[in-house]
């Protein structure tokens, strides 16, 4: 390993060696969106890190205290916008913890089967941009090849790439079109193949491992104490996966693992990343061959559209359209914090109704937000080449941190 | 997870006096703490086997207008060993006393609880605004800020720069009131399915 570079640096009195200023962010390509660094330096060596986050704050929690739930859940989209179905998931079960009602089967499968298809698309983006980062170009050039086909997937079921608005409080918006869970078959094979090829590239790389090894260790006591969540504290060595330990739309039925590193490293948050796109592509198989028929939506024009067809042929059913179209569904009073693990780690909702149709307040939970509060910890007495390391290794996205 | 009825006992048990009121809410458990045994409240449900609550996972403040205290601030609490969640709740007008000597993952909630919400948290060691723009004012999360808020930033071709200046809306914001003066839509819990 080469020595840090001593820069002495004088301050306004003339006496050297004060701490040097630098400034970095808030559009730089490491910084994986708007994130603006106060670096205090000394030499090389990064001795105090100030984030300042909030440039992409776009003010949806107040937004969502204005609109009905059915007019809030897109806002949901635009958190995670690198896996929006998640945000959408945990919004709509909170909602649903509030009215009571339980999505048909096939609803809940085809909630878990783009659950996973978006945590692929987020361990992609991640590993492979994290990768970009270190210098290695080569990943992201194939990992966004496979994500243009994950969205695909997105576009076929809710005709938008990423900002689908399907996932619905009661179930699905639509049901699958025909031929896409063969297409969804026939991705996983050649997408295994991809894995192992991204693995020969990075994980025995010497100069990938120098940049990650040893790099922003997490300890577990650390991540704990901070709210570390998702691959963040299984790379740490704490088994805890929400989809096991408090299962939600039946994943208890689902036979996957959950991989758990030991070192708390930037090499371990990549290699547990790594592992968990294999377990989501077993899950991705089973969704596939358990899909049940059936409804897709609650059979409740209460809470669901009718049908095209009903809404023709039936007064009520207009009736219900209208309503749900202007004044939406109202939501019982009483308040829920609903958590899912979403790609980057848990992802809550602390909703509170007061029995109107919109949400009286709706406080989101982003894992980011909690994961980039990390940095100053990982960042401290690091050199500036490993802070761009370490927030890679986070695995952050501005939609959410900010919101 | 863990049964509510075993954890409001275990909470109870850890807190005693302390616990103002507890809920039970489908298979959620909430306390309501007084404020100025937040601290001592919450170190005892980290520390007390019985709860073990390591994590704070989120803060989010509410604002009730209407009500004396005006705000309610929501710890959501999650315990790995006991595979378990609480929301904490205290209530308070205007602070309540800082966490983060107890979950240091809280500084960066509490910070935004301030800035979004105008809540103080005393002795947090650095409560800056964290997601508005410098130099803000006011706070944008409270019931009574209004959606569009004060001031817009423009482009003063004069100057040359970006300066701020009073909103104005080329229409009037469209709040459309819905809601229906019957009850309606209510009895969706009573149907078959229903948790």
């Amino acid at each position: 390993m080469t020595e840090p570079v001593q820069v002495l640096v004088r301050d306004k009195d003339g006496k050297e060696g004060a701490p040097f200023t630098l400034n970095m962010g808030p559009q730089h390509p490491a910084a994986h969106g708007v994130l603006r660094l106060i670096l205090e330096m000394d030499g090389e060596v990064v001795e105090r890190a100030d984030p300042h986050i909030g440039l992409l704050h776009r003010g949806t929690e107040k937004l969502i205290e204005h609109k009905t739930y059915t007019q809030a859940l897109p806002y949901f989209d635009r958190l995670d916008y690198v896996a929006p179905m998640a945000s959408e998931q945990c919004f709509s079960l909170a909602i649903e913890r509030l009215l009571g009602i339980t999505p048909p089967e096939r609803a809940q499968v085809i909630r878990v089967l783009y659950a996973e298809i978006s945590r692929l698309l987020n361990h992609i983006l991640a590993v492979t941009t994290f990768a970009l980062d270190l210098g290695a170009i080569t990943p992201a050039l194939w990992g966004f090849e496979e994500r243009e086909k994950l969205m695909g997937f997105y576009e076929r079921v809710s005709g938008a790439r990423m900002h689908a608005n399907y996932i619905r409080a009661g179930g699905v918006a639509r049901d699958l079109p025909d031929g896409l869970l063969e297409d969804i078959e026939a991705f996983c094979d050649p997408f295994l193949k991809l894995l192992d090829d991204l693995e020969t590239l990075l994980t025995n790389n010497r100069i990938f491992k120098q940049r990650t090894v040893d790099i922003g260790i997490l300890t577990k006591e650390e991540a704990i104490a901070w709210g570390a969540s998702g691959a963040m504290l299984r790379a740490s060595g704490v088994a805890w996966d929400l989809r096991k330990s408090q299962p939600y739309d039946g994943y208890e039925m689902y036979d996957f693992d959950i991989p758990v590193g030991t070192t708390g490293d930037c090499y371990a948050r990549y290699l547990v990343r790594m592992a968990e796109m294999r377990q989501s592509v077993r899950i991705i198989r089973q969704c596939i061959t358990r899909m049940p028929t059936g409804r897709v939506m609650v059979d409740d024009f209460k809470v669901a559209m009718p049908e095209r067809e009903a809404i023709e042929k039936s007064m009520e059913a207009l009736i219900h359209h209208f309503k749900l179209a202007s004044e939406g569904y109202r939501v019982p009073q009483g308040a829920t914090y609903t958590a899912i693990e979403a790609p980057k780690g848990e992802f809550g909702v602390y909703l509170v109704a007061d029995g109107t149709n919109k949400p009286y307040r709706c406080k989101i939970r982003p894992p980011s937000f909690a994961h980039l509060q990390l940095l100053p910890l990982l960042a401290k007495d690091h050199m500036l080449a490993d802070v761009v390391a370490i927030i890679g290794s986070l695995d952050i996205v501005f939609g959410e941190i900010d919101r | 997870m863990r049964d509510r009825g075993a954890l409001a006992e275990a909470v109870c048990g850890v807190l005693g006096e302390s616990a103002a009121q507890v809920l039970l809410e489908r298979d959620e458990v909430t306390v309501i703490v007084p404020s100025e045994k937040l601290v001592e409240v919450m170190t005892a449900l980290r520390d007390d086997p019985r709860t073990a609550f390591h994590q704070l996972m989120d803060v989010g403040g509410v604002d009730y207008l209407a009500r004396t205290p005006r705000f309610d601030v929501a710890y959501q609490l999650l315990s790995l060993q006991q595979n378990a969640r609480l929301t904490v709740i205290a209530q308070t007008d205007d602070a309540v006393p800082s966490v983060v000597g107890v979950y240091p993952s809280a500084g960066w909630f509490e910070r935004e609880a301030f800035d979004l919400l105008g809540i103080m948290f005393d002795g947090h060691p650095d409560l800056r605004r964290l997601l508005t723009d410098y130099g803000f004012e006011g706070h944008p999360l409270r019931r009574d800020f209004p959606l569009m808020g004060f001031e817009e930033k423009v482009y003063d071709d004069l100057h040359a720069r970006v300066v701020s200046q009073p909103v104005t809306l080329q229409q009037d914001y469209r709040a459309f009131d819905a809601l229906s003066p019957w009850q309606g839509l209510t009895d969706v819990q009573k149907r078959e399915g229903g948790a």
